[in-house]
């Protein structure tokens, strides 16, 4: 069975180019881009090609990049650093529907003696900047959101939220592992000060991100050790895995249009054709702006695992904010944040396209979704009465 | 992905019984939309109304709750009721080829309807849920309030599955796994129940200067109560201390919220359990 991939805010195919472009760095040019011999040489070169390739999709300069194993790690990275700067500062600002990447940290810290807030969002998902507002003082060190939610694609107001935090004199770190290479950025013109992106969400292989950091914002190393990106990041370059998200960066600014034209209009025909065909459907964070390839659905009176299991029989490959699928009892913090009433937050699935889906592949959701779907609502003890209507 | 049996798989792909009996002779509802996953069973019996002879199931739940419905239904078809009563969740997840242990409460779930089922039709009371049947005389009292649990029903639970830790209790009836207010009664009933002391999780200080009274208070409300309402969206602000006397205000998701009486009560009992016994927590406005 051919599979139907619609889950790349889970993790990406690596484009064949990408590949491609790694490749000989594994046996052939396997060399130490820090030795002085021609053979590490060669690869520096390339290794600095990357550079310039994941700063020219964000606008950066390329010393403002530095490589890490992850998104997870660049976020670890950039809020500690933040306090490790300027120490007497001791306020930690971040929202509710955060990557765990940056919550469980946060969580953390605020056991630490730390005062973590987590600003609320709206039904739709959407930031509270006023509380922003009235929260931020003197004494926040770092604050810390999203560029665009992972579970609904809802994107925050960044640039708004950098002109509260300038003011305040903190710094802005942002997680945009899900917005890097689906909407354009300019970091010339911004006032994010780091930024976290990963590889696998755009194409290039797992194991790789990046930490955008401002030039003149001071910086504290998360790992220390030797004299690797400038002492910001110690460690032995992943070579190959840096000249994937090089080449993988250089495609995303290339396939940038694609991703807001073609794959948009695929992830809306999908949307309106479900909303059109399956009764009690809610999507969620629909009125918001979002990512171009994000669709979250709630439906009402099924639960999502069944969902998700009935669609894999299909080969459809989505994920879910329910409970039963993470060994959890609660539906995702993100929906519960939005204040999704729980008869749709169990029932919450999400649809996240590429540039490698086709028209076809969504026909066949379109066909094989409200099946699904009906046949679940029929075994349902609830809401029976929309079955007549279907 | 869970790791499903390939009888989990078929019975959940091709589930036997769905559905409802008109004339049912007993009908068992347990659990709710709320709570993730619901099931209705419909039980139709012989002449002599001992047998049954015809069972069906509504589910809403995930793909083990479905499995472990139709797996019940196939199992306590040409039973009398005393036999079906026998059947213990632990058959029903065997007869499956086994669940995943976070998903056995989808195999309690059909036990209970069963027991349910068969108790509103001879009229005596059951140990269950709380929730969908305010009709009904629930036996026990409720020890979680997320998920609408009574003591009687875990205390059956965990004896007839030899639970040991109020994690496992929470994979079996899900109580302890929202706000987790619940769990030191858990492990006091599990200590019950299993005839074993209840370990003593936190030693309390024996003796506490008012200083180190107050700085305990505050550590405890910082570590082990702001984080668990942080998770539901609210907050509480420390106020004051006078004596053994806590004032706290909730915020956010918490202040005005019904609940807020109870989640008031789950800070006292925190507190007492790390700082000291006589503690008393009052909600202020601040
Ligand atoms: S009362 Fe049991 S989990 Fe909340």
């Amino acid at each position: 069975m051919k599979e139907i991939y619609l889950d790349n805010n889970a993790t990406t195919k690596v484009d064949d180019q990408v590949f491609e472009e790694m490749r000989p760095y594994f046996c052939e040019f396997y060399g130490n881009p820090s030795s002085m011999h021609f053979f590490g040489g060669q690869v520096q070169k390339k290794v600095d090609e990357a550079r310039n390739r994941v700063a020219s999709l964000l606008g950066a300069l390329p010393e403002e990049i530095i490589f890490t194993s992850c998104g997870t790690e660049s976020d670890n990275a950039a809020i500690r650093s933040a306090l490790e700067v300027s120490p007497e500062r001791r306020h930690i600002i971040t929202t509710r529907v955060e990557h765990p990447a940056v919550l469980t940290l946060c969580r953390n810290l605020s056991k630490r003696g730390y005062r973590v807030t987590e600003i609320a969002v709206d039904g739709e998902g959407r930031l509270d900047v006023d509380e922003l507002r009235s929260v931020i003082d003197e004494d926040t060190a770092i604050v810390s959101i999203m560029y665009a939610n992972n579970e609904t694609g809802v994107i925050f107001p960044v640039e708004e939220v950098g002109k509260i935090v300038k003011e305040k004199g903190a710094l802005f770190h942002t997680d945009a592992v899900q917005a890097v290479g689906k909407i354009p950025m300019d970091m010339k013109n911004s006032t994010i000060d780091m930024l976290a992106l990963s590889g696998h969400k755009l194409h290039a292989p797992k194991g790789i991100g990046a930490l955008y950091l401002r030039k003149g914002v001071p910086f504290r190393p998360f790992m220390v050790g030797g004299h690797q990106e400038r002492s910001r990041r110690a460690g032995t370059e992943n070579s190959a895995s840096i000249i994937a998200l090089g080449k993988a960066c250089e495609l995303a600014g290339q396939f940038l249009d694609d991703e807001n034209n073609r794959v948009m209009a695929m992830r809306d025909r999908l949307e309106k054709e479900i909303l059109a065909i399956v009764p009690k459907v809610r999507v969620n964070g629909g009125l918001a702006e979002r990512l171009p390839n994000t669709l979250s659905v709630a439906f009402e009176f099924v639960e999502g695992e069944a969902i998700l299991l009935l669609l894999n029989e299909k080969g459809i490959c989505a994920s879910s904010g329910s409970a039963c699928t993470s060994g959890s009892l609660e539906p995702s913090h993100v929906l519960r944040a939005m204040g999704v009433p729980f008869t749709c937050a169990h029932g919450s699935i999400r649809f996240s396209l590429s540039r490698f889906n086709t028209e076809d592949e969504i026909n066949m959701v379109i066909r094989e979704l409200p099946p699904v779907i009906h046949r679940l609502r029929e075994m349902s003890p609830f809401g029976r009465e929309v079955l007549v209507s279907n | 992905m869970w790791d499903y049996t390939d009888k989990v798989r078929e019975h959940f792909l091709n589930p036997r019984n769905v559905g409802e009996i008109k004339d049912a002779d007993a009908i068992g509802e347990v659990g709710s939309l709320a709570c993730g996953d619901a099931l209705k069973l419909y039980l139709k019996l012989d002449e002599s109304k001992e047998r049954i002879v015809d069972a069906k199931f509504q589910t809403f739940g995930c793909a083990s709750a479905i499995a472990s419905s139709s797996a019940l239904t196939e199992m306590i078809k040409g039973k009398t009721l005393d036999e079906a009563l026998n059947i213990t969740n632990h058959e029903i997840a065997e007869f499956l080829g086994g669940l995943p242990e976070e998903k056995m409460h989808c195999s309690v779930m059909g036990q209970e309807a069963l027991d349910v089922a068969i108790a509103k039709y001879r009229g005596t009371a059951v140990p269950s849920h709380g929730h969908d049947h305010e009709h009904m005389e629930m036996e026990g009292e409720i020890v979680c309030k997320c998920f609408g649990i009574t003591d009687q029903f875990l205390k059956k639970v965990i004896a007839s599955n030899e639970l040991h830790t109020a994690e496992q209790v929470t994979h079996f009836t899900k109580a302890g796994g929202g706000c987790g207010g619940c769990i030191p009664k858990i492990n006091e009933l599990i200590a019950e129940v299993m005839g074993e002391q209840p370990k003593e999780e936190h030693k309390r200080p024996a003796k506490l200067t008012n200083l180190r009274k107050m700085q305990l208070i505050q550590d405890v409300l910082e570590k082990e109560v702001r984080p668990l309402l942080w998770a539901d969206g609210g907050d509480l602000e420390l106020i004051d201390i006078a004596g053994s006397l806590v004032q706290i205000a909730f915020r956010k998701a918490c202040a005005g919220c019904v609940s807020s009486g109870h989640t008031a009560k789950f800070v006292e009992q925190k507190l007492r359990e790390y700082v000291a016994e006589d503690i008393r927590v009052e909600e202020v406005e601040g």
